[in-house]
């Protein structure tokens, strides 16, 4: 799609590749058959390290190949100047510094707007999923559960297509229903483009945003709450404890703390991966005034527009380390000390 | 005792508890209209999608939106039904690889003992922050070079590594004693017979779990079809409609609300079935 490349070259390689792990497999079975006595002769520890290694093999190569890969990719590409058709031309760290002296669009909305947009959404959504957790987990399991379920449920429409549902919501003509409801409440008189105004771009986002941020960290909450053991409530009453704000701070929080990392990490991802909505729902990038632009817009802006795959990875390069960062501050809170 | 009238997970209602009902049915409230409207919309006929003002329910449910998705697919040259058999076999092949390579390795990272195996998991949690979009390029160029692009296999391979699911199985096995291990050994079984015969039946919550992440991964996925593959024939479901619903003229927006609605509900509905489950993982979720 987006580099002229010879098709057939790499296609045979990867079959190759997939052909001799499976003759080795069948050769390695063959070879454990006839050898069945000295397999007997492995100790417990050299079976265990052997099948260990086995066991982990598929999914270690997955990892390496899609995961870890394209991030050494990307970090290689950050320091040339590449566009798809030329070999990439190494241009050491001009792409940072390009990106921090001259880029405008990126210091003056960029950062700020993905600053804002983490911070708000990012603590905002897992406090929020904290507080919810907390009430849900002193209501009886039916009523929880039905509940629980409501809340999770606008958290699997992350990445559904569900950019339709907002833009006939906010839609900017006097039928668009916010419109409608602010007209006949008199507290607007024309109706407003929501979706194109810069001014209202980033709330509408931040607010959509939050709406989906009960996930998977959400329940993780949750079921650590439930987990805290009731006595130990009651030995904290005995021992002079006196309200509930005593008891979320003193017990519930460090009670959980492993879920409360786990929900931090869960909530950074999805801050981060929810990125693209200012483009979905404005349908154009860069979005009016760069209002919504944020980091991963940014890339996608170097990549479609521009053809600037080096500067992509450059982007892209510091939205791993700002990720890398904010995870170092989530250990430091609740990690245990080993 | 008088010093405490709640308590976490209590076994009744008591009137104390109103004010959580009252805070989280609200939460609930707001989370839920969006979804009832897109529900709604769904089932407007096109008299009352055009209709001022605006409803929030509907007067005459009709399933012509969804009838117009399936036509306006049979006019383009790629059938509904291709994209529907795409993604089902997709997802199918997907969840169920995943399934198993993710249980696999998180056996022999809990139960076996070799060297390596803590480096592979903390490696493994940091991945666990991944932020796939933000890498097109790089992936674009893996891809590519493995030569599966306009294939099936660009939209499995890509997803089959799942760092959470990897995470959320083996601290679930990791509460399994040892000594149903060591139990089974004696009776002669190897570590791949402990894995298939003793662990994964006790491991079925995590596996639901797991399965139901990758199910949003796989049928949710649009990005594999945008940038792995060209050829239209090979594309899935959820990467279609969310062509169909880039264009909200009012006329096309009961149909996208329909498409949407395609993607969304069996998300809900996995969820719904598999939810005990989902929490009982969740309380070996933590990160230690």
């Amino acid at each position: 799609m987006f580099l002229v490349k010879s098709k057939i070259t790499p296609f045979i390689i990867f079959w190759i590749v997939v052909a001799a792990i499976l003759i080795g497999v069948l050769i390695y079975h063959f070879i454990r058959k006839a050898k069945k006595v000295q397999k007997k002769l492995l100790t417990r520890d050299q079976l265990e390290t052997r099948n260990g290694w086995l066991f982990v093999t598929p999914y270690a190569i997955l990892f390496l190949t899609c995961i870890v890969a394209p991030i050494i990719i990307a970090i290689l590409l950050s320091f040339t100047s590449f566009n798809g058709v030329n070999k990439p031309d190494f241009v050491f760290i001009d792409n940072f510094i390009y990106l921090f002296t001259k880029d405008k669009t990126f210091t003056q909305y960029v950062l700020p707007n993905t600053l804002k947009f983490a911070l708000i959404v990012g603590v905002g959504g897992y406090v929020l999923s904290f507080f919810m957790a907390w009430c849900l987990a002193q209501m009886p399991k039916r009523s929880r559960t039905v509940i629980s379920i409501i809340l999770y449920t606008p958290s699997m429409t992350m990445g559904v297509a569900l950019g339709v549902l907002w833009i006939i919501i906010f839609s900017g003509s006097d039928t668009g229903y916010i419109n409608y409801i602010l007209i006949s409440l008199t507290i607007i008189n024309e109706p407003i483009e929501w979706l194109q105004n810069p001014n209202y771009l980033m709330t509408i986002m931040i607010i959509i945003s939050l709406w989906s941020s009960l996930g998977v960290g959400f329940l993780a909450m949750l079921s650590g709450i439930l987990n805290i053991p009731q006595d130990v409530y009651e030995a904290a009453y005995v021992d002079g404890m006196k309200n509930r704000f005593q008891e979320v701070f003193y017990i519930t929080i460090p009670m959980m703390k492993p879920q409360m990392l786990f929900g931090a990490v869960m909530a950074v991802v999805n801050t981060f991966a929810a990125g693209g909505i200012g483009v979905t729902l404005s349908g154009s990038n860069p979005t009016p005034q760069y209002a919504g632009q944020l980091i991963i817009n940014h890339v996608d802006d170097y990549i479609y527009n521009k053809y600037e795959f080096g500067m992509a990875c450059a982007v892209t390069v510091i939205l791993l380390l700002i990720i890398l960062i904010i995870s170092r501050v989530a250990y430091k809170l609740f990690g245990s000390k080993d | 005792m008088a010093y405490r009238n709640q308590k976490i997970n209590p076994d009744r209602f008591h009137p104390s508890q109103i004010k959580f009902y009252i805070i989280t049915g609200l939460m609930a409230l707001f989370m839920l209209l969006p979804i009832v409207f897109i529900i709604v919309h769904a089932f407007k006929p096109i008299s009352e999608l055009l209709e001022y003002p605006p409803k929030f329910y509907v007067i005459n449910p009709t399933l012509d939106n969804f009838k117009n998705l399936f036509n306006q697919t049979t006019q383009s040259s790629i059938p509904f039904s291709r994209y529907l058999f795409n993604s089902i076999s997709v997802t199918l092949v997907g969840v169920a690889a995943t399934m198993f390579i993710t249980s696999l390795t998180a056996f022999a990272l809990s139960k076996l003992r070799f060297k390596g195996k803590k480096l592979l998991f903390k490696v493994n949690e940091v991945a666990m922050m991944f932020v796939g979009s933000a890498l097109v390029i790089p992936r674009y160029l893996v891809i590519s070079s493995l030569g599966i692009t306009n294939t099936f296999f660009a939209h499995i391979i890509p997803l089959l590594a799942m760092p959470v699911g990897l995470f959320l199985v083996k601290q679930f096995i990791d509460q399994i004693p040892d000594e149903l291990i060591e139990a089974a050994r004696l009776d002669g079984a190897t570590d791949f017979q402990v894995f298939w015969r003793v662990i994964m039946p006790l491991i079925k919550p995590a596996l639901s779990t797991v399965a139901i992440l990758s199910f949003q991964g796989f049928w949710n996925n649009m990005e594999t079809s945008s940038i792995f593959v060209s050829d239209e024939g090979h594309r899935t479901l959820a990467f279609f409609l969310s062509t169909l619903t880039t264009n909200a003229s009012v006329s096309g927006q009961g149909m996208a609300a329909a498409a949407s609605l395609i993607i969304f509900l069996p998300n809900l509905v996995f969820f719904i079935i598999v939810q005990s489950k989902v929490m009982d993982t969740m309380a070996h979720s933590g990160i230690k």
